[in-house]
């Protein structure tokens, strides 16, 4: 008895395994993120300080053919929990209802809408941006690098960040901090199709 | 006839430019020294912030006079010490070059300690200042407690300073502390 039930739940196991693997080949094209070779950066200033940040953890699903890339879809989460500074006490700041709020918004997300070439290996992605359940309209401008099985997208654009309410109230003067904010990434993904 | 002024004659007193120094620095510095005192008890806020900088931009502004204060002192000789024991003009020496070496010493470790901690100085919000030390978590520890007790070293410094002033003025009464003080014509 025990013995037949194991085998019906490893062939249930085995189905789900196959089907959820034949999707994903039925979709083509579908990359996977190397986080360990992506980063994903920013910075802001602060009374004309530099302060740069970094994000620890982000995921990507990409679908997409350089060589159709009109076809392709990007969507991109960020956990804002993971957010470094290099100092504890802006990290603990960041985490606060008037910044990042991420105890009630720990993701913040981005979506392609289209994606158009701009050049030999540079696309422009435009698509929609959400942070603290706004959203906006962005275009980011990448390059697309590709050595041996790995792809490497870089680029980067400036968030506004009052648009997002990032920094709300007390901290909305922008002669503090900036509202314009650099962010910068660098993807490595494996399993793209060549350029 | 030659008028004998009642004042000390002008060799007796500092020029008008190290006076102008002297007192505009006793302000800037006893300022910074008040702000960094008050600020670094502050939580995180907008104030604080602003007093971070305000401070750097200070201290920064007090080396840079204190640099040319320093080539100015080694261009224009001090009037001559005024009658006193042999131990207490040491001692006056001995406070002055202490004060000069830290008027250096206090916003350059401070300068270091921005550096290391990751938040470079730019000068009034415009001028980036270089990073002379690599960014580095325990340096900066390191360097804070430095700029602290350096800080304390000068503002006690100061104070035996405005003893030694007070006790030439009150109780020796013998016109030291004029000397410093802007003539009125």
């Amino acid at each position: 008895m025990k013995n037949r039930l194991a085998t019906i739940l490893l062939a249930v196991v085995a189905l789900t395994t196959a089907s959820v693997t034949t999707t994903a080949f039925a979709q083509g094209k579908q990359a996977q993120l190397v986080a360990a070779q992506s980063e994903l950066s920013f910075t802001s200033k602060q009374m004309g300080v530099p302060v740069d940040g970094k994000f620890k953890r982000f995921d990507a699903q990409l679908s997409f053919d350089p060589k159709q890339p009109e076809t392709g879809k990007v969507a991109f989460s960020i956990d804002l929990t993971s957010v470094t500074l290099g100092a504890p006490e802006l990290e603990a700041e960041l985490a606060k209802v008037g910044w990042f709020d991420s105890k009630k918004t720990p993701q913040a997300s981005f979506a392609s809408t289209a994606i158009k070439p701009a050049g030999p290996g540079r696309f422009e992605v435009a698509g929609k941006l959400t942070i603290k359940g706004l959203t906006r309209d962005i275009v980011v401008p990448i390059s697309l690098a590709q050595t041996g099985a790995m792809s490497t997208a870089t680029g980067g654009f400036v968030l506004k960040r009052l648009e997002f309410k990032i920094g709300d109230g007390e901290w909305a003067d922008t002669s503090m901090v900036a509202n314009d904010v650099q962010v910068k990434f660098k993807l490595s993904f494996t399993g793209l199709a060549p350029l | 006839m030659q008028r004998i002024t009642p004042t000390a004659s002008p060799a007796s007193r500092y020029g008008a430019v190290a006076i102008a120094f002297h007192w505009l620095l006793a302000i800037a510095i006893i300022v910074a020294f008040s702000v960094g005192f008050y600020m670094s008890e502050l939580p995180f806020s907008p104030g604080r912030l602003k007093l971070y900088n305000y401070h750097k931009w200070a201290g920064v502004t007090i080396l840079a006079l204190s640099a040319l204060r320093l080539l100015w002192r080694l261009a224009h000789r001090p009037p001559a010490d005024l009658p006193m024991p042999v131990w207490q003009a040491k001692a006056a020496h001995l406070t002055h070059g202490l004060l000069y070496a830290l008027f250096f010493a206090v916003p350059l470790a401070g300068w270091a300690y921005s550096s290391a901690a990751g938040f470079p100085i730019v000068w009034f919000g415009v001028l980036p200042l270089p990073d002379f030390v690599p960014q580095d978590k325990a340096l900066a520890e390191t360097l804070k407690e430095l700029h602290g007790w350096l800080a304390y070293g000068l503002a006690a410094l100061v104070l035996v300073h405005i003893a030694g002033a007070l006790k030439h003025h009150l109780i020796e009464k013998d016109g030291l502390l004029l000397r410093m003080l802007p003539t009125r014509r």
